[in-house]
C-alpha cells in the first residue's frame, strides 16, 4: 500500500511540475534520411536566433507520421520529416485525432546510389532491369515467366561483372524503400518485359504491379531494417555486395565505396537537380498549423530550414548531400503565408 | 569411500605405489584442471580482444587537430555579422579571411585559395559568435582561437585518412593536404587533447569536431538520480516485508514468480510502457530524462528486489532470535539487527543494478531520448529532470549511424568512457562489500 501511494505522489508531483513549464522547443520526429539535414538545421537554429535547439529524433517516415497525427496538444510532435509525400490515408488518420491543417514543406531531393566496395568489382553499366533481374522474384528467361534462379550479374548481362548477386536493400519501414520499388523494380519489371507477362498470364494490372515489386527470398537480396551505417557494413564483408544508398551517405563515404551509375549517368547533385539520373525523390517534413503560436520558435524553424542560405545550391545542406530544390521559393512563400494541404495553391 | 566400500574391497598392494586406476583418476583431474585452464584463457582472450579493439577506435577521438588563428574582429564586422539571417556563416568567412591574410603575410610556398581554407576547417562560426557574445569587451581586440579542423583534416592527422585513400571531393581535395603538412610545419594545424569531446553537446552531421558527449552524462546522471530515489526505496521496503513480514501463501508465491519474470522481460518492453502510461497517459514531457529514469526504475526494480532479499535471507536466522529473545519488536529485529547486517549486499545489487540502467538503450528509443537533442547544459535541477536530453549509450547509438567517420570514432571514444563510469561504479560496489560483508 506504502508502495502505491509514493508511486501515485510521485506521479502528481511530476505532472503538476511539468504543467508548470510549458514546452517551449520544438519536437521533431521522423524519416532517418531527413534526420542529418534536420540536425545540421536545429543546430544552426540553435546557435543563430534565441530559440532553444529543436530535439530532433528518428524513426522512419512512417513512424514519424503516425506519432504526428496522435493528435494536437503538447505532449505530439510538431514536425514530422518524411521522405515520401504523406498518404491519403495518413491524412484521414490525422484528420481523425484533430490533427487538420498541415503545412507541406519540400525541402529538396535526395538522390538513391547503388554502390559496392571499392575493392570489388565495378558495376558500371546498370539499367533498371539489371536490377529487376537480379533481385524480383518472378523474371522473363527465354520469353518465359519463371521464378528467379540467376546467380551472377553476367548471366543476363554480359556487360556486367562476372559477380555473384548480393543487394542490400532498405527495409519496407523505410521511406526509401517506396522509391526503389517505384523507379527502379517497378520500371526494370516493365523494360524486362515481365509486366507484360504476367498481365497476358490472367494477373489485372495492379496485381501485376504488385508482383513486380515482390523481392526473391532466397537470400540474394537482403532487407536492410537498420541504416545506411548497417548497409555499409554488408558491404565491407561482401566483395560483390551492391548496397542502396542515400546520396549523402555515399559522398561521406568515397573512400570506402564505389558507385555504379544508373543508365549511363553518375550520381551527383547535378545530375539529380537536372533530373539526367533517374532513381531521386523528393525530401518533406510536415507542419502542424494548430501548434504554430503555441510552441514558440516552429514557424521560424521551417522558414529558417527553407531559406536560401540553408536550403540553397551553396548552403550547408546542399553541401552535405541536399540537391536544392529549384521552386524553393515558392515553398517559401507558401510556408510564409502558412498555407495547409489541400487549400488552393 | 565408504567403510562398507572399504570392507568389502580390500586394498590390493601398497599406498604409495601408483596403480592403474588411480593413473586414470589423476589423469581425469589433470584434464579436468586443464578445460578449466583453456576456459578461462579464452574468455581473457576475448576480453583483450575487446579492451584492445575498443581502445584502438576510441582513443583519437580524444585528440582533434585544431586550427590556431589570432583573429581581431571589429565592430563593424560584428554589427553586419549580427545582422545577417546566417550570422554563423557570416563569422565563418571573417575567420577564414582572416586566416587567409595571415597566410599570405608569412608567405607559404604552397597555393591555396579561399575554399580550400574552408575545407581545412570545421565549423567555427558558432564557437566564434558565442565567445563575442558573451565577451563583447573583446571585440577589436585580438584574440587567438583554437578551432576544430575539418573531420577530414582531423583523420589525416590521426591515420584515418591518408594520401591513397583521399578521394577528390568538396569535403577535401589531395592537393589540400600539401596545405596542411605545411600549416602543420608552422605550427597553426597542431593536434591537441579534445576537452570539448567530454564537456561538449552533441552537433549536426557536418560538425563532428564539435561532438561531446558532456550533456549526455548529464542526463545520464539526472536518470540515475531518478532510478536510485524510486527504485532503492520502493525495492529495499518491498523485499523486506516479502521476506520479514509476509505469510507463506499462494498470494505472495505468486508475486515472487511475477518478480522473477519482470527480472527477466526484454527492458524495450519497459520502454514501450514508458510511453503509454508516462506520457500518452500522464502527460509527462517527450525526451525528458525524469521519463528516462522511471522507465529504468521498472526495470531495476525486480533486480534490485531479488538480490535485497537474497542478502536478507543469508543474515542467520539465529541474530533474529536473540533479538526476539531479549524481547525485541518484530520491527525492531529487522532494523536495528537484519538490515544494517544485509545493507553490504543491497548497495551491492543496488549498484549492479544502476550500472545495468546506466547502459540501458532500448528503452529510450521510445520516449524520445535517441536522435538529435540536446545542445545545452541544463539550467539548474527542474530543467535537468524534464527539459529534453539525452544519455551516454542513446548518444553512442546515434553516433554509430552517422554517416561521417569522424563519428564513428567519437562512438568508441563515447563507449570509453561509459565504459569508465561503469567500471567505477562496480569498483565501489566490490570495495563496499569488501569493507562491510560479515561471514558467519
Amino acid at each position: 500500500m506504502s508502495v502505491k501511494l509514493s508511486v501515485s505522489a510521485l506521479a502528481i508531483a511530476a505532472v503538476s511540475a511539468t504543467a508548470a513549464a510549458a514546452r517551449d522547443n520544438v519536437q521533431i520526429a521522423g524519416s532517418s534520411t531527413v534526420l542529418p539535414y534536420a540536425s545540421i538545421v536545429a543546430e544552426a537554429f540553435g546557435e543563430n536566433t534565441d530559440f532553444p535547439t529543436p530535439v530532433v529524433e528518428s524513426g522512419g517516415s512512417s513512424s514519424g507520421l503516425k506519432r504526428f497525427c496522435e493528435g494536437v496538444g503538447e505532449n505530439t510532435i510538431d514536425i514530422a520529416n518524411s521522405s515520401r509525400p504523406i498518404r491519403e490515408a495518413e491524412v484521414a488518420a490525422c484528420a481523425e485525432n484533430g490533427v487538420t491543417d498541415i503545412i507541406e514543406v519540400r525541402i529538396g531531393y535526395d538522390g538513391i546510389v547503388f554502390a559496392s566496395q571499392q575493392s570489388g568489382p565495378a558495376f558500371d553499366a546498370f539499367v533498371p532491369s539489371d536490377i529487376y533481374n537480379a533481385i524480383g522474384a518472378k523474371v522473363m528467361k527465354d520469353g518465359e515467366l519463371v521464378d528467379n534462379d540467376y546467380q551472377n550479374w553476367a548471366e543476363f548481362n554480359a556487360d556486367l561483372p562476372d559477380a555473384e548477386i548480393a543487394m542490400f536493400i532498405p527495409g519496407t519501414k523505410h521511406g526509401t524503400r517506396e522509391v526503389f520499388e517505384e523507379q527502379v523494380l517497378l520500371v526494370g519489371c516493365e523494360a524486362t518485359g515481365a509486366m507484360e507477362a504476367m498481365i497476358s498470364g490472367g494477373m489485372s494490372e495492379d496485381d501485376a504491379e504488385d508482383a513486380c515489386l515482390d523481392v526473391r527470398q532466397d537470400g540474394k537480396s537482403v532487407d536492410i531494417d537498420g541504416d545506411y551505417t548497417e548497409t555499409l557494413a554488408r558491404i565491407d564483408a561482401n566483395t560483390n555486395g551492391i548496397g542502396v544508398f542515400g546520396l549523402a551517405f555515399y559522398e561521406n563515404n568515397q573512400d570506402k565505396l564505389k558507385v555504379a551509375t544508373m543508365s549511363g549517368v553518375e550520381p551527383t547533385t547535378e545530375t539529380i537537380a537536372s533530373g539526367e539520373y533517374p532513381v531521386s525523390r523528393p525530401l518533406f517534413f510536415y507542419v502542424k498549423k494548430a501548434h504554430i503560436g503555441v510552441i514558440p520558435g516552429l514557424k521560424d524553424y521551417a522558414q529558417f530550414f527553407i531559406s536560401d542560405d540553408l536550403a540553397g545550391p551553396n548552403g550547408p545542406l546542399s553541401n552535405y548531400g541536399l540537391v536544392s530544390d529549384p521552386e524553393l521559393a515558392k515553398t517559401q512563400q507558401m510556408v510564409a503565408d502558412e498555407k495547409v494541404m489541400g487549400a488552393d495553391m | 569411500m565408504t567403510d562398507a566400500s572399504m570392507d568389502s574391497a580390500p586394498v590390493k598392494g601398497r599406498l604409495t605405489t601408483v596403480d592403474a586406476r588411480t593413473r586414470k583418476r589423476n589423469a581425469a583431474e589433470k584434464r579436468f584442471k586443464a578445460y578449466g585452464l583453456v576456459a578461462i584463457l579464452i574468455g581473457l582472450f576475448f576480453l583483450v580482444v575487446l579492451a584492445v579493439s575498443i581502445l584502438r577506435s576510441g582513443l583519437p577521438a580524444f585528440t582533434q587537430a585544431e586550427v590556431q588563428v589570432e583573429f581581431t574582429l571589429t565592430q563593424e564586422e560584428f554589427d553586419a555579422a549580427e545582422s545577417q539571417m546566417l550570422k554563423t556563416r557570416a563569422y565563418e568567412d571573417l575567420f577564414i579571411a582572416a586566416l587567409q591574410g595571415q597566410l599570405e603575410e608569412r608567405g607559404l610556398e604552397v597555393a591555396f585559395d579561399p575554399a580550400a581554407i574552408e575545407r581545412l576547417l570545421g565549423k567555427t562560426g558558432g564557437t566564434i559568435r558565442e565567445f563575442f557574445l558573451e565577451n563583447p569587451d573583446r571585440i577589436g581586440t585580438p584574440v587567438t582561437f583554437d578551432l576544430a579542423a575539418s573531420s577530414r583534416v582531423d583523420g589525416y592527422f590521426k591515420g584515418r585518412v591518408t594520401r591513397d585513400t583521399v578521394v577528390d571531393s568538396r569535403f577535401l581535395m589531395v592537393s589540400d593536404l600539401d596545405l596542411v603538412d605545411a600549416l602543420a610545419d608552422a605550427g597553426i594545424i597542431t593536434s591537441s587533447f579534445n576537452w570539448n569531446f567530454i564537456t561538449g553537446s552533441d552537433s549536426g552531421v557536418d560538425n563532428p569536431g564539435g561532438a561531446g558527449i558532456g550533456v549526455s552524462v548529464i542526463g545520464s546522471f539526472f536518470m540515475m538520480l531518478v532510478v536510485l530515489a524510486l527504485s532503492l526505496p520502493i525495492g529495499v521496503a518491498a523485499s523486506i516485508y516479502l521476506e520479514e513480514f509476509a505469510p507463506q501463501n499462494w498470494f505472495t508465491d505468486l508475486i515472487e514468480v511475477n518478480i522473477s519474470n519482470l527480472a527477466a522481460v526484454p527492458s524495450i518492453v519497459f520502454g514501450i510502457l514508458g510511453l503509454a502510461v508516462f506520457i500518452q497517459f500522464m502527460h509527462l514531457p517527450q525526451s525528458a530524462p525524469l521519463v528516462g529514469g522511471l522507465v529504468l526504475t521498472l526495470m531495476t526494480l525486480p533486480t534490485i528486489i531479488i538480490s535485497t532479499r537474497a542478502s536478507l535471507k543469508s543474515v542467520p536466522p539465529s541474530i533474529r532470535e536473540a533479538a526476539l529473545g531479549v524481547g525485541a519488536s518484530k520491527m525492531q529485529t529487522v532494523f536495528h539487527h537484519v538490515l544494517p547486517l544485509a545493507a553490504p549486499g543491497i548497495l551491492t545489487g543496488t549498484i549492479i543494478g544502476l550500472a545495468q540502467a546506466l547502459g540501458e538503450t532500448a528503452p529510450l528509443l521510445l520516449i524520445g531520448m535517441v536522435g538529435f537533442i540536446a545542445r545545452a547544459y541544463p539550467e539548474g535541477v527542474v530543467s535537468g529532470f524534464i527539459d529534453p536530453n539525452s544519455a551516454m549509450p542513446a548518444q553512442i547509438y546515434t553516433w554509430a549511424a552517422r554517416a561521417d567517420a569522424g563519428f564513428y570514432e567519437k562512438a568508441w571514444g563515447g563507449i570509453i568512457i561509459l565504459l569508465i563510469f561503469l567500471l567505477t561504479m562496480n569498483i565501489i560496489a566490490i570495495i563496499l562489500r569488501r569493507r562491510f560483508e560479515r561471514r558467519w
